[in-house]
């Protein structure tokens, strides 16, 4: 657990010296959900109906953005061997990553999704639920993301092959989130789809990691 | 512990066909046979399916689409399940011919949920009005075809080809979690598309005329895809030796 913990400090002590990194998803979070009133048009129905799903597909892109420097970083400098040596399973250290993943990228698009939503108009009755809602789901894009991103470490193309992977897998994420969000804005119950969504995230939390071991595990082969 | 203990009696174990040679004499004896009797069954299934049997009483004559969607919907997901097989076996037991089936089974089974896809679309312009809806079964299907096009590009994406078995059967096995979402989405959620009609446990709600054509075409379907992922097997198996051989040409030569 300390050694958990020390590659989790590790982790963010990264991140936050290479804030111009950290801060790019969220920026690209924000800029993305500005385009749609652009091409939309400014229009408060069609927005606030829309606004659950423009949020979530954005903040689903945002979430894929920074994976494949997640183990890429360490691959290239050798120190995800000396991370497999340090006697921490592998397993545990992709959870550790998957971890700072949402840390780093799914904290701050929580926090900018709020005023996001209120500007592209939606419903007030939603807002609360999407938020919730975004929780278990950013985790769990963390998560597969992390076990996207330990499958395609030293692939060539390897960020343009992550996407693939992990978008159709996030599918069933972005289906009971938005679904969750839109309930709630039409004052429907979204309990189903949020204990649904958290469902994902307990099948994802055990399988993910275990899953990206093995990755990491066949990459410094 | 002591080795020999341990080790499989290589007779009876899988690893039997992990050898080449045998596995090319052994394919090479079956290939044919397999894919003849595929052939015939094709077209006994689609020529009664297409021309004897009865048109349905409200669909009528699209019905006969079925013929080839349904066959290929099979397959679709029991390619995605041969591959997720596979890549226990190249996990577990490293071994080096289910590498090898899963590369060659990936592009096949593409292949076959794109026909799915296809004439699912074709299908429910007449009877739905439309070519393409987002309801529960459509959409697996058509994430299950995004996976396989995952696990193409993935299994060659890598310049040591070990690698890229490796990630692939990974992949091959976290994506086989969308197998049972396609399989009970009709019955979870009350979708467009029509619920099962066959099943194991009971009696299938359809005409014989028509149950008969359906069966034999997917057999005929189904002996096809094992005969093309064979004849693709036998191409890499050969392509790999053929590559060996030109290497050791190269080295001598240096």
């Amino acid at each position: 657990m300390a050694r958990f913990l020390a590659l989790l400090a590790r982790e963010w002590r990264l991140s936050v010296r290479h804030g111009g990194d950290t801060l790019a998803a969220l920026l690209f979070f924000v800029l993305a959900a500005s385009l749609f009133p652009l091409a939309i048009g400014p229009s408060p129905e069609t927005l606030g109906r829309i606004a659950p799903g423009i949020i979530w597909v954005c903040a689903l892109l945002a979430a894929i953005l920074p994976l494949d420097r997640l183990f890429g970083a360490d691959f290239e400098d050798g120190s995800l061997d000396q991370l497999l040596l340090s006697g921490l399973p592998p397993p545990a250290i992709a959870a550790a990553k998957a971890c700072a993943h949402f840390l780093v990228t799914g904290l701050p698009l929580l926090l900018a999704a709020g005023p996001l939503a209120v500007m592209l108009r939606m419903p007030p009755a939603g807002i609360p639920i999407l938020l919730v809602g975004l929780v278990p789901g950013t985790m769990t894009l963390s998560l597969l993301g992390s076990a996207g991103a330990a499958i395609v470490l030293g692939a060539r193309r390897g960020a343009v092959l992550l996407p693939l992977l992990v978008l159709p897998l996030a599918a069933p994420v972005l289906i009971f989130g938005t679904a969750a969000a839109s309930a709630a804005a039409d004052g429907l119950a979204a309990r189903p789809a949020l204990l649904l969504l958290t469902a994902l995230l307990l099948i994802a939390l055990p399988l993910c990691p275990l899953a990206a071991g093995a990755a990491l595990r066949s990459a410094a082969e | 512990m002591d080795a020999t203990a341990i080790a499989p009696n290589p007779s009876r174990s899988l690893h039997r066909f992990a050898n080449p040679g045998r596995f090319l004499r052994l394919s090479g004896r079956f290939l044919a046979p397999l894919a003849w009797t595929g052939a015939i069954l094709t077209v006994i299934g689609l020529g009664w399916g297409l021309f004897f049997s009865p048109a349905d009483w409200q669909q009528g004559d699209a019905v006969r689409i079925m013929y080839v969607h349904v066959p290929t919907a099979w397959l679709a997901s029991a390619g995605y399940m041969g591959l997720a097989v596979c890549a226990v076996f190249s996990l577990v037991w490293r071994h080096p011919l289910a590498d090898l089936a899963a590369a060659e089974i990936g592009p096949v089974g593409a292949g076959v949920t794109a026909l799915c896809l296809a004439t699912g679309s074709l299908w429910g312009k007449p009877t739905w009005g439309a070519w393409w809806v987002w309801d529960a079964r459509l959409t697996s299907m058509l994430v299950l075809f995004f996976l396989y096009l995952g696990q193409i590009a993935l299994v060659r994406a890598f310049d040591d080809p070990e690698r890229g078995h490796r990630a692939g059967a990974i992949l091959a096995l976290v994506g086989v979690i969308d197998l049972p979402i396609i399989k009970f989405s009709v019955d979870w959620w009350n979708t467009l598309h029509q619920a099962s009609t066959i099943t194991l446990t009971s009696a299938p709600s359809m005409y014989v005329g028509m149950l008969w054509p359906l069966l034999i075409s997917a057999l005929g379907f189904s002996l096809g895809f094992a005969a093309i992922v064979t004849a693709r097997l036998r191409a890499a198996v050969m392509e790999r030796r053929l590559r060996g051989l030109l290497m050791a040409r190269a080295q001598a030569g240096a």
